[in-house]
């Protein structure tokens, strides 16, 4: 009930939304309400949750297509990303009531918000086929409109066409996906489904329209390059949505169908979906490192962290198929775990870009800078963002790589050779894409927060409105929490993956509570509630030690610099400098990046200029190639414009003969 | 013994011994250039004085750089309270493994990187941004150390390993060895020794962790080094206590095996310091850019290691 009644409130927002006109607080109350909205619905999955594992009452509306009635459902993988999809939309509610006056227009923001919600919470609520697509894109193409907000911008323009492009391409493929997993009689309900026996051939195509469908959206390399033009082009509370919490709910869609609907997937698409995990994670996280843009660079971490979670997913569909139920349990737990901790920071980020950029206009890397004095609560709540993201412990990110690692490393006890192998390659890379994710955010982080300033903007840097720094403060602490206290959320999550691995996802028993020991006692355990007891003695026994046996005096002084005295912020390290070294090593036969130094003559007072280009392979090879054929096979239809009625109806009989001989030979067969 | 107890114990030995190890090394380098060398006590009296003066901050530097040493000297000492220096039998020891030891370092790496960034100055920025890249590369090798390690014991916890290699459960494998040369190369950059860094230049060019510390004075100078000389120590003790586990006090333990437990602590430690100076001695340090080669071979190490476990299985 409570549900329904929040999802009409979305609804009747929206519509709200238009009329509110160029009064501000009208706006205010409507992204106050959402915020109600939301709330009632993170409430409601909380509750279902805790409650003892199933599913709740099917609810049948007479609404949609006169002969198919819309399912609703509530079960436990649904109410956990209700969870997750409403804790973010909850934020960026609540952020949205002091940012949406920094917009340029927020009459072209406010009615769409809602109806994005609206569209996200449905998709996790659907039951059939039908309400599921007719859901989808809701959450599309509002999400589309929102990215149109600032449509006088004409890169903005041509991201939402490609945006819109990935997402028709997207839908497409799941509703043909969806119509392979109905089969001929039609049954579009997900019940039917799931009794419904695939051929080898059709289950193969079922998994591979999911994976395409729900990866392009998600952001799976290479399908991933609509997903750095279109999230940040969105107001910055969208873009945390968008970024945080969108791609979940695709990732939602690809379990819904590989773990529920579909029966039977076999492990060689687990080993796939893990490689291609693995390569999203490195390249994401390179391309990422190369961005000077903090909103880009958000977006492209994105990018990284989908396929750290799709690796999850990857290993669990392996495990599932050769029998090792607790281990896919570990795995997929993993998987989700990393979802949730992922919409947390990455909204965080989004939401402090939003606020770095409300306070100075820019966000440029370049001209950043300082910013951690000018807006200490929000460079803290980034700092604990940028930490968690990178992986460190004892926050959240941290435990959900290491269940990761975990399950990897159990990876080799697979009987198939490709996993024995592939295990360690993926392993590879996931240690790679996190060690290279910290150097990203200490460049990001240092390079805005810290240092001085690098523009006058950056030097006359605001604080941003009360609500919009609770928000970030409030996620950033969900981070500690979550980081604290892993085997509260690992019980959680078991309930959740029991009835799709078929076993309870247990940590072992004869540790107890605080320590997270998956497999069994002996073979690896951690515990971030110790682990932050410790640290913290010990960072207070330091403390008092050295204040014990030193001095407390400071004095304040300029920079020493090994003796350069200078007031030139140009000297400082810039992204571009920081990143170059990662660049060499990593990107000059990946991404074909060359460095050219143009040096004047002697005598000549022009400066000395260092270019770099940069060549995105996916992009070059991949879609501009698409972009050619189909321009090669447009101009070739194009001619059949211009036939006599004559050959038109030549045409036509041609077709009806072809059809005909078609159904002859079904039928003979 | 109880665990509780070999755990306070192990947290203050590693501290109170870090600077002897770096003096010893510090002594063996000299001896080995023809310089008599400073006592293997002055480090201890190196802190002592650092602790004594004023601690100068610039103007532009914000909270984390007056944060940051005690972070960064906090969390590699608590790396170094999980790793079984004389007693396997410690309270910590499942509360991390190696992955969760390489994050710790992590993060103190994190926090001393963003410190060089924070005063604004070119030599910081250049640091922070070669320890990054450094990291990035050592920090995958570490990890494929522990995946072979995990492959060939069954678990990731060091205590357990070390409990598995001296059960007798591993005779001579390609794949330690190989995890071994992996792991010295990963300490070496990780410690910023030479071939990768030098602990001892102030050349502007070479300096990578000295770039980054480069602003600090007084007590804030004396934790980074003091963070230096327990993350020596500490790869000392896995180094040791993985692939030279014999002599370490096992739980259950009476005060004889523990005794016997520090005593051959005490002698990896000075095996593995005399071998870092005569090896530091021996050859000359690296350009920043071939650093890649160096380290992307001991993630290829690591990788093998793995790959010879198969390898050795199926034969």
């Amino acid at each position: 009930m409570l549900i329904a009644a929040a999802l009409s409130v979305f609804l009747a927002l929206a519509v709200l939304g238009v009329l509110a006109g160029d009064e501000m607080w009208r706006h205010r109350v409507i992204y106050a309400c959402c915020a109600l909205a939301c709330a009632a619905l993170l409430i409601g999955g909380l509750k279902h949750l805790g409650q003892t594992p199933g599913t709740g009452p099917a609810i049948i509306l007479p609404i949609g297509l006169p002969w198919m009635a819309a399912h609703f459902r509530l079960d436990n993988l649904s109410a956990l990303f209700m969870v997750i999809v409403n804790l973010g939309t909850l934020a960026a509610s609540v952020y949205g009531i002091g940012y949406c006056s920094h917009l340029p227009e927020p009459r072209r923001v406010t009615p769409f918000f809602p109806l994005f919600l609206f569209g996200m919470n449905a998709v996790l609520i659907a039951d059939d086929a039908f309400m599921f697509l007719v859901s989808w894109e809701f959450m599309s193409l509002a999400s589309w409109l929102l990215v149109l907000a600032d449509h006088k911008n004409p890169e903005n323009r041509s991201a939402a066409m490609v945006y819109l492009m990935m997402a028709a391409f997207g839908t497409f493929c799941l509703l043909t996906c969806f119509g392979l997993l109905a089969g001929p009689d039609g049954a579009y309900s997900f019940p039917a489904m799931r009794g419904s026996l695939l051929t080898p051939v059709t289950g193969f195509l079922v998994v591979l329209l999911a994976v395409l469908g729900a990866g392009s959206k998600a952001g799976l390399v290479p399908l991933h390059a609509w997903l750095p033009l279109a999230h940040p082009a969105a107001p910055s509370h969208v873009s945390a949505l968008m970024s945080g919490v969108m791609t979940k709910v695709a990732l939602y869609g690809l379990i819904r169908i590989l773990f529920d609907l579909h029966g039977h997937v076999s492990w060689g698409w687990g080993a796939a979906l893990m490689v291609i995990g693995g390569i999203t994670a490195v390249l994401g996280v390179l391309y990422a490192i190369l961005q000077d843009d903090l909103k880009k660079l958000l977006a492209y971490s994105t990018v990284e962290n989908i396929g750290v979670a799709v690796i999850g997913l990857g290993l669990a569909l392996a495990f599932k198929d050769s029998g090792e139920k607790a281990l896919a349990a570990l795995a997929l737990v993993a998987g989700l775990y990393h979802m949730i901790n992922h919409s947390i920071f990455k909204t965080l980020l989004f939401l402090s870009a939003g606020a770095v950029i409300t306070s100075t206009g820019e966000r440029d890397l370049g001209k950043l800078g300082g910013l951690l004095k000018r807006m200490p609560w929000t460079g803290a709540a980034t700092l604990v963002g940028a930490a968690a993201i990178s992986a460190l412990p004892p926050l959240n990110g941290f435990v959900s790589e290491w269940l990761i690692f975990q399950a990897l490393f159990k990876g080799p006890s697979l009987p198939h050779w490709a996993m024995k192998f592939g295990v360690p390659v993926v392993g590879a890379m996931l240690a790679l894409a996190a060690a290279l994710a910290a150097s990203c955010f200490v460049r990001a982080f240092g390079i805005a927060f810290l240092g001085r300033p690098r523009s006058k903007a950056a030097a006359q840097a605001e604080r941003v409105p009360l609500t919009m720094r609770w928000t970030m403060t409030v996620l950033a602490v969900l981070c500690i929490i979550l980081g604290a206290i892993p085997v509260t959320v690992t019980d959680a999550l078991s309930g959740v993956v029991q009835p799709l691995t078929g076993v309870h996802f247990a940590v072992s028993a004869d540790l107890g509570w605080p320590w997270l020991s998956p497999v069994s006692s002996t073979r690896g355990s951690y515990s971030g509630t110790v682990l932050v007891m410790t640290g913290l003695t010990l960072f207070v026994i330091s403390i008092l030690l050295v204040h014990r046996f030193g001095t407390t005096k400071v004095r304040r002084a300029d920079a020493w610099d090994c003796g350069h005295r200078e007031d030139i912020p140009e000297s400082q390290y810039t992204g571009q400098s920081f990143s170059q070294p990662l660049r060499r090593v990593f990107c000059s036969s990946l991404f074909a990046a060359r460095e050219t130094v143009e040096m004047p003559e002697p005598g000549d007072l022009a400066p000395a200029r260092l270019t770099v280009r940069v060549v995105d392979p996916i992009w070059r090879y991949l879609y501009l190639g698409i972009v050619r054929v189909v321009d090669v096979v447009a101009d070739q239809v194009n001619r059949m414009q211009f036939l006599t009625v004559r050959r038109y109806l030549l045409m036509m009989f041609a077709t009806l003969v072809f059809m005909l001989l078609v159904v002859a030979v079904r039928q003979q067969q | 013994m109880s665990a509780i107890l070999g755990q306070i114990g192990q947290i203050f030995l590693v501290v109170a011994l870090a600077p002897l190890i770096t003096g010893w090394v510090r002594l063996v380098k000299s001896r080995l250039q023809g310089r008599i060398g400073a006592s293997p006590l002055q480090p201890y009296r190196d802190i002592y004085r650092l602790l004594q003066k004023e601690a100068v901050v610039a103007h532009s530097a914000s909270w984390v750089f007056r944060t940051a040493p005690y972070v960064t000297f906090a969390a590699v000492w608590l790396a170094a309270a999980v790793i079984p220096t004389f007693t396997t039998n410690l309270f910590l020891a499942p509360a991390a493994d190696l992955i969760a030891l390489v994050a710790l370092l992590g993060v103190a790496r994190f926090w001393t990187a963003l410190a060089g960034m924070d005063v604004g100055t070119a030599f910081g920025g250049l640091g922070a941004s070669r320890e990054m890249m450094i990291a990035s590369l050592a920090e995958p090798a570490m990890l494929m150390v522990s995946f072979s390690l995990s492959l060939i014991s069954g678990t990731t916890s060091p205590a357990q390993i070390i409990a598995f290699i001296l059960g007798g459960g591993v005779g001579i494998e390609v794949s330690m060895g190989l995890s071994l040369a992996a792991l010295i190369m990963v300490a070496i950059a990780e410690n910023g020794r030479i071939p990768i860094d030098n602990p001892a230049t102030h050349l502007e060019l070479t300096m990578v962790h000295e770039a980054m510390v480069l602003e600090y004075s007084g007590r804030h100078l004396a934790l980074m080094e003091g963070a230096g000389m327990v993350r020596l120590t500490l790869f000392m003790a896995l180094i040791g206590g993985i692939f030279a586990p014999w002599g370490i006090a096992v739980p259950g333990a009476n005060a004889v095996g523990v005794v016997v437990g520090l005593a051959a602590f005490l002698a990896k430690c000075f095996v593995l310091a005399t071998g870092l100076a005569v090896f530091e001695t021996m050859i000359a340090k690296m350009r920043v850019f071939r650093y890649a080669a160096f380290l992307g071979g001991a993630l290829l190490l690591g990788l093998l290691a793995t790959v010879f476990l198969y390898v050795s299985e199926a034969v």
